[in-house]
């Protein structure tokens, strides 16, 4: 097995690599069914320590320049937040909230790097029609391949964390690749090789797991009682983390969800309703031909062409 | 009888057989138009309620052009019902003898007209028929709207979008049944087709299905000249 990257930090490798990340290693593909995968690669993890995030925007940085994307230059609205969401051309945003701890008194400066979550479970993939515009790899990654992309929308129905938009330029979906092009030849993703103090890290799901639990233990021995790891398990848990020193209550961070699942909405539309659907017009069709099968077609005869005839006769 | 059962343009045209006009021009032209739409809609529509049915978006130059104008048709099916709506909606005002016909609604089905009262311009099916296809194409508009996301994005929120989605989809499941049903019996009952597509039918076959409607218009003599001679 070709070596999954470890970190983000370590530079990349000098000797010619092939990319890892193939057909051959999709366990899910939109709209179609796939054959298993020929391998299991090992699974990833972006983890973000909300904890040591100074809010330097130094990962939306680094994502505009790695996925080349060009963002509006918009108006400051009195808020840090820039630009004012995630758009098709910024997959990343830094989202900044003053909340008041009424524990302590303090005023905390929230920062959140909002973007994709990668889920295990993926409600964008569960919702797309299209066959092939949504993928997941055998590492977690959850990605949007734009050729096969026909710009409906339904993943941003299917996300539960209100990530993918769609381009007015191409209309196709776009959100954070988890830099699906540089993992598959050892790199890790941009933000995270950007970070100057470390919030951003990369490596194996587990590794990040491991390295989560030491900072969680940090933040609790400096008071933090309720640090946590955000690991959403109503989604599978994601291939972004969290570090989180409110973990009890993640709505703070910007909204973040507390228990994010795909929507009961999403799961009847793409299951029960396409099954009682398939049903219901079978049944119409299937009438319609045990009909015509049992009861010969409903003729005028001529005595019916009489009878009219005579009626208009004495009328007129 | 109410006196609201028949359209201005319906006449009989004495002769053998008797004819009478039951849609103008108009009228087909507009039923028409709708057909197309409501067809097209449900080969797009189709294409992206399930995976298997993608392949009809090739009937449409792929995905992206599918799904740009699925819309766009669906405002044309929607303006053209309601011309349809507007033609036909008092003719199709429920009365206190549809109960009793619908008492015998069996027997109509079951190939035993002459069991089954006397009805006007329309039966109590056709007229369930109207109503129910008017009322989910108001509810397709309506949600279609809501995830129309190119021009109306920011009209609804997302968890009303997931619901929108899952009402258009039911809806449209309803309306193509109702669609098979409507079109079964437009050929089931033999002679019905004629009045879509020249624009009358026989004497005969306002006698059987429709004789309210016949004697209201000889009633009110709303006679013209004679058919032509059948070629």
């Amino acid at each position: 097995m070709e070596p999954s990257p470890h970190t983000a930090t370590s530079n990349p490798p000098v000797t010619a690599t092939n990319a890892n990340l193939t057909e051959r290693d999709l366990v899910r593909r939109s709209a179609s069914t796939i054959p298993p995968p020929a391998r299991q690669l090992e699974p990833v993890a972006k983890l973000i320590d909300v904890s040591k995030c100074i809010g330097c925007k130094a990962c939306q940085s680094a994502c505009i320049e790695w996925n080349d994307t060009h963002p509006a230059i918009e108006t400051n609205t009195g808020i840090y937040e820039n630009p004012h969401d995630l758009t098709p051309d910024m997959f990343t945003l830094m989202r900044f909230t003053e909340w008041d701890n009424p524990q302590t008194g303090n005023l905390e400066w929230l920062i959140r790097k909002d973007g994709c979550m990668h889920c295990e479970d993926p409600g964008c993939l569960k919702a797309c029609p299209a066959p092939g515009a949504i993928v997941q790899y055998s590492n977690g990654i959850v990605d949007f391949v734009h050729e096969n992309c026909i710009g409906c929308g339904y993943c941003i129905k299917g996300c539960p964390f209100n990530i993918p938009r769609i381009s007015k330029v191409d209309h196709t979906a776009y959100k954070c690749t988890l830099c699906s092009d540089r993992v598959a030849v050892g790199q890790g993703p941009a933000c995270a090789k950007a970070c100057p103090t470390h919030a951003i890290t990369f490596g194996t799901k587990d590794d990040m797991k491991k390295l989560a639990d030491s900072r969680i233990e940090d933040l609790k021995s400096r008071g933090y009682e309720n640090a946590g790891l955000y690991d959403p398990p109503g989604v599978g848990g994601t291939h972004v983390m969290y570090v989180l020193h409110h973990n009890d209550q993640p709505e703070i961070y910007a909204g973040l969800p507390k228990d994010p699942k795909v929507s009961p909405v999403v799961n009847a539309w793409k299951g029960m309703a396409k099954y009682v659907g398939f049903a219901a017009m079978g049944l119409a069709a299937a009438a319609g031909i045990l009909h015509s099968a049992l009861v010969s077609p409903n003729r005028v005869t001529r005595e019916d062409e009489e009878k009219a005839e005579d009626l208009v006769k004495e009328k007129t | 009888m109410a006196q609201t059962s028949i359209e201005k343009e319906d006449a009989i045209h004495p002769g053998k057989p008797v004819v009478v006009d039951r849609y103008n021009l108009g009228a087909r032209t507009n039923h028409w138009i709708t057909a197309i739409s409501l067809i097209l809609l449900a080969l797009s529509g189709l294409a992206f309620f399930h995976p298997s049915l993608f392949f009809l978006t090739g009937l449409f130059g792929g995905g992206q052009s599918a799904r740009a104008l699925h819309p766009w048709i669906g405002v044309v099916l929607f303006f053209s019902f309601a011309g349809l709506f507007i033609r036909f909606w008092r003719a199709n005002l429920p009365e206190r003898a549809d109960r009793e016909w619908l008492v015998h609604a069996g027997d109509m089905i079951k190939g035993d007209e002459e069991k089954v009262p006397p009805v006007g311009r329309y039966n109590p099916i056709q007229k369930f028929n109207f109503w129910t296809m008017s009322i989910l194409i108001i509810a397709l508009i309506l949600t279609g709207i809501a995830i129309w996301d190119q021009y109306f994005y920011d009209w609804t929120t997302i968890p009303q979008k997931r619901v929108a989605v899952l009402i258009h989809s039911l809806a449209a499941v309803a309306l193509i049944c109702i669609w098979i049903a409507h079109v079964y019996a437009a050929i089931w009952a033999r002679g019905t087709l004629r009045a879509m597509t020249r624009g009358s039918v026989t004497g005969g076959w306002a006698w059987k299905h429709h004789r309210l409607w016949l004697k209201e218009l000889a009633e009110r003599h709303r006679v013209k000249k004679p058919a032509a001679p059948a070629e």
